[in-house]
């Protein structure tokens, strides 16, 4: 199989930061209240992660092992910084939504880890790509996660999407029904536990049903069934 | 041994000076940008609560800092702002923070008219439980416009309570302490400005605006 095309079904799929690392989980749950919010964690995370990759993959030379570590710490630090710098100048709403977490991109175990893993082994264009697809993987978990607790919390999707995409895009809330009182388990963490559990349980049994399908290439085994059969 | 702890050491160095200088570089692109999306935020909010047609100045313009531990709930300054007609002080709009809601600070600006009457109220910032306690936020509930046009009649008015106590503002459901917390501190900023009206709104400007 193609190498990229190997890379995506890596971060997209098969080692999803969200569903399979299960890296990142504090933002994972605490920002996916509302879609808006997910998606603007989600792009700000895949920022991160394609120039935390692309200037690892950069200095990769030059960098002794013993002090790889606090080189990447620093130049993940630093770009988060920036991003932040940028949503506070840009996005100014988004980032008084997004509060803490934004910052805390910086402790998110998924940029060091695949700066570590891969961005300090592979070529510059492939530790972009890698980043893409892993950034992707994870924004994808925390939209679905997001569109699904903010539904079934306060009957809305895309609450606020003014704040992220600038005034004109107010019209993308959606109000799906009205409710009365909110479903309070689905707006804290703990229902953000609950959707990220069913997510990783419907994950596997898609997993489970390809593996079913794709029959394994195991002659012996088969003919020894058989004899069993006959027997 | 000891030239590979230079080595390694001086390369550190050089990588700290340039993530320094890409995030200094950063920082001073987006400076002027960050300063005045805070002014357009505190614009906007001061505008909701202090109706343009009842001023000619520019509110973020006239700015005074009061410091009153009691009164703010914060041993630090906290800006008001003066809104004036044809140079008369007709409106002030005093931030102040309630210290006791359910979880930390809540932070919210006061629109008060020179007879005492609540233009407006709005939530500056909190840390209250999503779905119950941030129904203190103008775009989840308009629970803070129930202040508007009330006044603080005595200094133990009755009225200023959350109805559980007897008084006549609305508590949510599920949430007690951050409604209570809430009207105290209106309640005690009122107060204060009421005592205090004639020396307050013929204050001269003496704050930078630093919004935060």
């Amino acid at each position: 199989m193609n190498e990229y095309k190997q890379i995506a079904l890596q971060g997209l799929w098969k080692n999803n930061p969200g569903l399979v690392q299960l890296l990142g989980l504090c933002p994972l749950l605490a920002v996916t209240a509302t879609l808006t919010n997910a998606l603007g964690l989600g792009l700000a995370t895949m920022a991160v992660l394609i120039g935390s990759n692309i200037l690892v993959s950069l200095v990769k030379t030059f960098v002794p092992k013993e002090i790889r570590i606090p080189i990447f710490v620093m130049i993940i630090a630093a770009l988060v910084t920036c991003v932040q710098l940028l949503v506070n100048a840009y996005a100014y709403g988004l980032y008084q939504s997004l509060g803490i977490f934004l910052p805390l991109i910086v402790t998110n175990c998924v940029i060091i880890g695949r700066a570590e893993a891969f961005a300090s082994r592979n070529s510059v264009l492939k530790s972009a790509f890698d980043g893409f697809m892993m950034g992707l993987g994870f924004l994808l978990v925390l939209a679905i996660l997001g569109a699904s607790r903010e539904i079934l919390s306060q009957g809305t999707l895309f609450e606020g999407a003014d704040l992220l995409l600038g005034d004109w895009a107010s019209v993308l809330t959606i109000q799906l029904w009205q409710l009365d009182t909110s479903f309070l388990l689905a707006m804290l963490p703990p229902g953000a536990f609950i959707g990220m559990g069913f997510l990783i349980a419907f994950k596997n049994v898609i997993d489970k049903k390809l593996a079913e399908h794709t029959p394994e290439p195991d002659v012996p085994e088969v003919t020894r069934a058989r004899i069993t059969k006959v027997s | 041994m000891k030239k590979s702890m230079l080595k390694n050491g001086l390369l550190l160095a050089i990588f700290a000076f340039f993530c320094t200088a890409l995030v200094a570089l950063v920082n001073q692109q987006t400076f002027d940008k960050i300063k005045e999306q805070q002014q357009l935020e505190l614009q906007r909010v001061l505008h909701q609560i202090i109706p343009a047609t009842l001023h000619d100045n520019e509110l973020v313009k006239h700015c005074i800092l009061i410091h009153n531990e009691e009164v703010l709930g914060v041993d630090t300054p906290l800006p008001s702002y003066i809104a004036s007609m044809k140079g008369i002080p007709v409106a002030i709009a005093i931030e102040t923070v309630a210290p006791d809601g359910y979880s930390g600070n809540i932070k919210l600006i006061i629109g008060i008219s020179a007879n005492g009457e609540v233009l407006g109220v709005r939530t500056l910032s909190h840390a209250e439980t999503p779905g119950l306690g941030d129904k203190i936020e103008l775009r989840k509930s308009d629970w803070v416009l129930s202040f508007n046009g009330m006044a603080l009649l005595s200094d133990n008015d009755a009225r200023w309570n959350v109805k559980k106590d007897g008084g006549e503002i609305d508590q949510f459901t599920g949430a007690t302490i951050t409604p209570r917390a809430y009207v105290k501190a209106i309640k005690r900023a009122l107060a204060y400005v009421n005592a205090n009206k004639a020396q307050l709104l013929t204050r001269p400007a003496n704050c930078e605006v630093n919004y935060q």
